[in-house]
């Protein structure tokens, strides 16, 4: 009896051990290719509950691959991918949504003519009745999506009015209230705040704290360093679907991230062709700091 | 750094523009249905030919164009469906001819029991709709090629075997056959409503409609059809299943297809095999008409039913007014590039950001 006993609660401490000691989601060595074209190639990160890890890198770097393998849109065709410890490859969005895993892209968040209620809830609809009485519970579905959308601070009138109708910076809001309330564990961000401006680029970061404090581990892709440090935990950089760092934030600090983005030669490069242009000295000056510090860095 | 600076490129953006929406008023509310365009459109051409032609209000009339109306709009009803779910079908006028071949090949040449045939022919006109939608899903081509396919090998089916089978243009009659009368009140009989006979397919078309904005407004799969066709991908990212909303879609035209056959066929008792053909953008224009979008996403039953009706005003109120019919299609013609501008401008208002 007693030894059973024991028996049973090594086995539970052998279960549970894993959750304890692993991170949420790990990646080691991911690669994937498109046909001839490697789009990225041997990817180490880690996201963990209640902590904010940010992919940097230029357009081409592979940052929207790398997420859609973890969303799954795509599957990883080298190394591992393992979630709670153990290895998986997602087939679907679906698949990935039921482990937890929930992605808001930037521009295929939403359906733009869809009532903002019908989007929160697309896919995980409620309904009430049972058969062919089966109906979708309207009533509770605005509700929630009102009383989501203002927890986050999201004051709409209307959520009827079709999403398309909302700015860029509110529809990554409701995407990203919409995977909270659907009890995602990791959240990516696919450059939520690439084409929106200063103000509406600091009201997407601050739902990213929000999701964040709220235990989720996110996953903020970007290409502006300046958006990501001050909500990063820790930043991995990639390049040509290489990674070239991969660093917490107690080891870098925005000037160092900013250069090791760029890279001096390509800075140097760019304050040579602003020269030429002439007439933009701010500019100028900017990119030649840039270049500066990254020869001292 | 610990405060959000802004990249060079935003510096040279206009400063963001102010986040909250003007407040809707009641009007812009309705103005904003996909239908509103159709509803004015319809009570407009309804005035019109009371003025012009008394005759078009007797009760008589009205059942007239109503039953012009439905013979069309049942159609509509799924042709509507499919465009909102972001596809179009090219086959349903032949398709339909194919399912009343069917149910009266089968029966005839068996010598079974009619409702056998229009069972199977349920079974033809589901397997159509499937067939339609699995070649779309796996060749990712457009739909306008995979119907047009569909649309030519059909008229080809309808012809050659009709021929091969009975030996003639069309199907060989089956009033004969056990089930006739049965399925001709099911499918071709007339309702007395104070004196007035109202063909039966009035009432199909109504419940049909009903049942499709049902479905379309308060059930998920309704939610899926908007999606998939407002944003494929979108849907397919949040979960939605896009493969089998599609294929379901073509599939309810087949079973609306099926049910007109079924009127056509039992109107009379035989099938011409060249027939149908065309009668697939009447169904088209019907939707567009009524506020379906060409391009998906947005559109509703009610407004497909609109446009039918529209369409069987105006074929019957140019004879009630003693017109030269000829006049129709460019009418019609007007009536679609009107509708088609009104959409634009409507989808236009609901997708504008800011
Ligand atoms: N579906 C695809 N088929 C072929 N090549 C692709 C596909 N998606 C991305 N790529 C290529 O893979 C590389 C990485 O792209 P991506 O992950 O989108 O980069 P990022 O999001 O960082 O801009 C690019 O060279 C791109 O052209
Ligand atoms: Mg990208």
């Amino acid at each position: 009896m007693k030894t059973r006993k024991n028996k049973k609660t090594e086995d539970l401490l052998e279960k549970l051990e894993p959750k304890i000691s692993d991170n949420l989601l790990t990646l080691k060595g991911v690669g994937k290719h498109y046909g001839s074209i490697i789009a990225l190639r041997g990817v180490d990160m880690v996201v963990d509950p209640g902590k904010v890890t940010c992919v940097l890198g230029d357009n081409g770097a592979g940052k929207s691959t790398l997420i859609k393998i973890i969303a799954g849109l795509h599957q990883h065709d080298e190394g591992e991918f393992s979630l709670h410890g153990s290895a998986i490859k997602l087939k679907s969005p679906r698949v990935a949504l039921d482990a937890g895993i929930a992605a808001v892209y930037q521009d295929l968040a939403v359906v733009p003519l869809m009532p903002i209620w019908r989007n929160f809830f697309l896919g995980s609809e409620l309904t009430t009745g049972v058969g062919l009485f089966k109906k979708l519970d309207v009533q509770k579905m605005k509700d929630i999506t009102k009383q989501e959308l203002s927890d986050m601070g999201i004051d709409l009138r209307d959520v009827e009015q079709p999403i398309g109708q909302l700015s860029g910076g509110e529809r990554q809001c409701v995407a990203i209230a919409r995977a909270v309330y659907f009890g995602a564990k990791v959240l990516i961000l696919d450059e939520p705040t690439a084409a929106l401006g200063v103000k509406q680029s600091g009201v997407v970061l601050r739902y990213i704290l929000q999701a964040r404090d709220r235990g989720l581990g996110v996953i903020f892709i970007t290409h502006n360093p300046h958006h990501a440090y001050p909500v990063g935990d820790s930043f991995l950089l990639l390049k040509r679907g290489r990674s070239i760092g991969y660093y917490s934030k107690s080891e870098i600090t925005v000037e160092e991230l900013t250069a090791q983005m760029a890279g001096g030669a390509e800075l140097a490069e760019l304050a040579h062709e602003l020269e030429q242009l002439g007439g933009h000295d701010e500019e100028l000056a900017e990119a030649e700091a840039g270049a500066n510090s990254q020869a001292t860095a | 750094m610990s405060s959000i600076t802004a990249s060079p490129s935003q510096k040279r953006k206009s400063p963001a523009l102010d986040e909250r929406v003007g407040k809707k008023s009641a009007l812009s509310i309705l103005l904003g249905r996909p239908e509103i365009g159709a509803l004015v459109g319809a009570i407009a051409l309804f005035v019109f030919f009371a003025v012009v032609a008394p005759v078009f209000l007797a009760p008589a009339s009205l059942a007239t164009v109503l039953y012009g109306a439905s013979t069309i709009g049942i159609m509509a009803v799924g042709v509507s469906l499919l465009m909102i779910g972001g596809e179009f079908d090219l086959s349903t006028g032949v398709a339909v001819i194919s399912s009343a071949l069917s149910a009266s090949m089968i029966s005839w040449y068996f010598g079974l029991n009619v409702w056998v045939g229009i069972a199977l022919a349920l079974v033809v006109s589901l397997l159509i709709g499937f067939i339609n939608g699995i070649i779309l899903i796996k060749t990712k081509l457009p739909s306008f090629i995979v119907t047009l396919a569909s649309f030519l090998m059909l008229t080809g089916l309808n012809l050659g075997l009709t021929r091969a089978i009975g030996g003639s243009v069309s199907s060989p009659s089956i009033a004969d056959i056990e089930g006739f009368q049965s399925a001709k009140a099911v499918f071709a009989s007339s309702v007395n409503i104070a004196g007035i006979d109202v063909k039966i397919t009035v009432f199909i078309w109504i419940a049909m409609v009903i049942i499709a904005s049902w479905i379309l407004l308060r059930t998920k799969i309704g939610n899926w059809i908007f999606a998939v066709g407002g944003d494929e991908k979108a849907a397919r990212a949040v979960g939605v299943p896009v493969v089998r909303t599609k294929i379901g879609l073509f599939m309810a035209v087949g079973f609306c297809g099926w049910v007109l056959g079924m009127h056509n066929l039992f109107a009379f008792d035989s099938v011409q095999s060249g027939e149908g053909i065309g009668n697939e953008f009447l169904y088209i224009i019907a939707a567009v008409i009524g506020g379906c979008l060409l391009t998906g996403g947005y559109g509703s039953a009610i407004g497909g039913a609109i446009g039918a009706f529209i369409f069987g005003m105006a074929n019957k109120g140019i004879v009630y007014a003693e017109w030269n019919p000829d006049w129709f299609k460019f009418f019609l013609g007007l009536m679609l590039l009107l509708a088609t501008v009104v959409n634009i401008v409507v989808k236009k208002r609901a997708e504008s950001s800011k």
